[in-house]
């Protein structure tokens, strides 16, 4: 099965959802032109990243009602489409979060789990902590979603695999940072180093998208990638620019790897199980 | 260990663009920049002429009496290879009335005189060409608190800040500075005869390496001595970067009501844009 995957990586008004709505809309029709199945957008798309005080102003529901997933829902009758946006539970608690819409259905939404809260970064005060990981089912198989930090913890990914991901959908608001004589930031060759590992380690797909542009003096640097599960890069999106990466996925390759390198049908899960539960009740291992 | 050197075009490409959308982002679309004739600030003018184009650039001289004349010629060749605005202010007859009421004034004062006359025609400016102010203090010189508040550190946006000195060479030859212009001995010129090493009493090649450990590698103090700096080198750094931080900060609000700008007014320069 062959699946077109879109990768956006837009610059974004920082708090202006309709401005950003209206962006979101012009790059699905071009996705939608290039003959993409899926479109991906970056962390926080609808409304830039570093928010602060303008976190509870910017929340939205993914549902038919709200004005900005209204649209969106519509637009995703014939191309799959994953939009970053500030979630708002019903106890008002506020969630960096990605919702999965597919034929003018939400499939999933998924919170952060990790949210960075040292260095640079202070999402921990702005932001609720998600508290699941879950893959979910779609008509290109099932698929495992996370943002940014998330994917920076092995575990998430990890969860995904066991629970039946073999198409991993990772979305980032990610700072550029780490300037050396190399041609990339220090950090643009963690997030590939890591990604092309998961490829490899759960023989799986890896999409990955990055936003660009500047806030205040912080740049975002792009490069979104597709890895397949041999860890071969098939596609890369500039740096720094704005830009649609469209990456042509033979769903058949995971027969093919996993034949060859049967690394999930070895997993052993229930030792895995078994030394974990081990290790965090054993106090001894509580290393000062 | 120290290994500063930078990937310029990726750098350029980085600043260029910083330059360009946070104007924008303000309103703007044309810059106004000091230009002494020294590297830092002749960078800034290449940035910022590649960033806007050159009719948008304004680089403005602001000699005192005593300025050394190659700092006007080095603009000069600036101005002429970028193509950039250009405009001589000279500060002489509007700083002196303020020395001669005060003839007892040293040179520190009179030195940060001249710096904060430069920031009130450099901000007129400003609103003359329509411009916002392009600062070009770079990296090093905030960690030292090497500059006058008010006065040369004065900006709304700072392309160079996180560019060590050795670093903004190594930028300044790959985007064209004339040689002469980086391979001069770095001066604030305000009286004659001064220099940045000089008067700091190390090199810039040296503290760089050092604060390159202190900051950007998380060295505790004692590894940087480890790493084969002196003691002394290195406490007397590590004070300066101390008793320099409140040119660093915005000053600080007191705190009385349950909402205060600085605290828990938190937004961007960038709101809405």
């Amino acid at each position: 099965m062959q699946l077109t995957i879109a990768l956006s990586q837009i610059n974004t008004h920082l708090g202006d959802v309709d401005a950003n709505l209206e962006k979101h809309l012009a790059n699905i029709k071009e996705a939608r032109g290039a003959g993409a199945d899926l479109l991906l957008f970056p962390e926080l798309s609808l409304t830039g990243y570093l928010l602060q005080d303008l976190v509870p102003t910017l929340a939205h529901r993914p549902s038919q009602e709200d004005p900005a997933f209204g649209p969106l829902l519509k637009a995703s009758k014939d191309i799959d489409l994953v939009i970053g946006f500030v979630d708002e539970d019903n106890r008002h608690r506020f969630y960096i979060a990605a919702a999965y819409l597919s034929q003018g259905e939400v499939l999933h939404v998924h919170r952060k789990v990790y949210l960075p809260t040292y260095g640079m970064f202070d999402e921990g005060r702005f932001f609720a902590w998600g508290d699941r990981v879950q893959a979910f089912d779609t008509r290109f198989g099932r698929v495992g979603m996370l943002i940014c930090e998330d994917f920076w913890h092995a575990s998430p990914p990890y969860l995904l695999w066991l629970d039946g991901a073999d198409l991993f959908l990772f979305t980032s608001a990610s700072p550029g940072r780490g300037l050396t004589s190399e041609d990339r930031l220090s950090v643009a060759r963690w997030v590939e180093h890591i990604n092309q590992a998961y490829a490899s380690l759960f023989t799986s797909f890896v999409a990955h998208t990055n936003r660009v542009g500047f806030e205040d003096g912080i740049n975002f640097w792009g490069g979104a990638t597709v890895y397949d599960p041999n860890g071969v890069l098939l596609a890369r999106g500039p740096y720094h620019e704005e830009s649609l990466t469209v990456a042509e996925v033979d769903l058949n390759q995971l027969h093919r790897t996993r034949a060859r390198l049967p690394l999930l049908r070895d997993e052993r899960t229930a030792l895995t199980r078994r030394e974990l539960a081990r290790i965090l009740a054993d106090k001894e291992n509580d290393h000062p | 260990m120290s290994d500063l050197t930078i990937n310029t075009d990726l750098a350029r490409k980085i600043l260029t663009s910083f330059i360009h959308t946070e104007l924008s982002r303000a309103g703007f679309s044309k810059a106004v920049i000091g230009l002494s004739g020294g590297v830092d600030s002749s960078l800034g003018t290449y940035l910022a002429a590649e960033a806007l184009g050159p009719e948008d650039v304004l680089a403005v001289r602001m000699p005192y009496r005593t300025s050394s004349p190659d700092s006007l010629e080095h603009a000069q060749m600036v101005i002429e290879a970028t193509g950039v605005e250009s405009l001589t202010v000279d500060i002489t007859p509007m700083v002196e009335p303020l020395f001669e009421r005060f003839p007892e004034m040293g040179e520190i004062r009179k030195g940060n005189i001249m710096a904060r006359q430069r920031m009130i025609a450099l901000y007129d400016q400003s609103a003359a060409f329509d411009g916002l102010v392009v600062g070009t203090g770079n990296k090093t010189e905030i960690l030292l608190g090497y500059s006058t508040l008010y006065g040369d550190s004065a900006c709304a946006i700072n392309p160079l800040g996180d560019l060590y000195k050795t670093q903004v060479r190594q930028m300044a030859a790959a985007v064209g500075v004339p040689e002469e212009i980086i391979a001069k001995p770095p001066t604030a010129d305000l009286w004659a005869g001064q220099t940045d090493e000089g008067e700091l009493g190390f090199t810039y090649e040296e503290v760089d390496k050092l604060l390159y450990l202190l900051v950007d590698r998380r060295y505790r103090p004692e590894e940087c001595l480890e790493a084969g700096f002196s003691a002394e080198f290195v406490h007397q750094v590590v004070r300066r970067i101390q008793r320099s931080h409140f040119k660093r900060l915005m000053p600080p609000i007191a705190k009385l009501s349950d909402r205060t700008v600085g605290y828990d007014f938190l937004y961007l320069r960038d709101w809405g844009t």
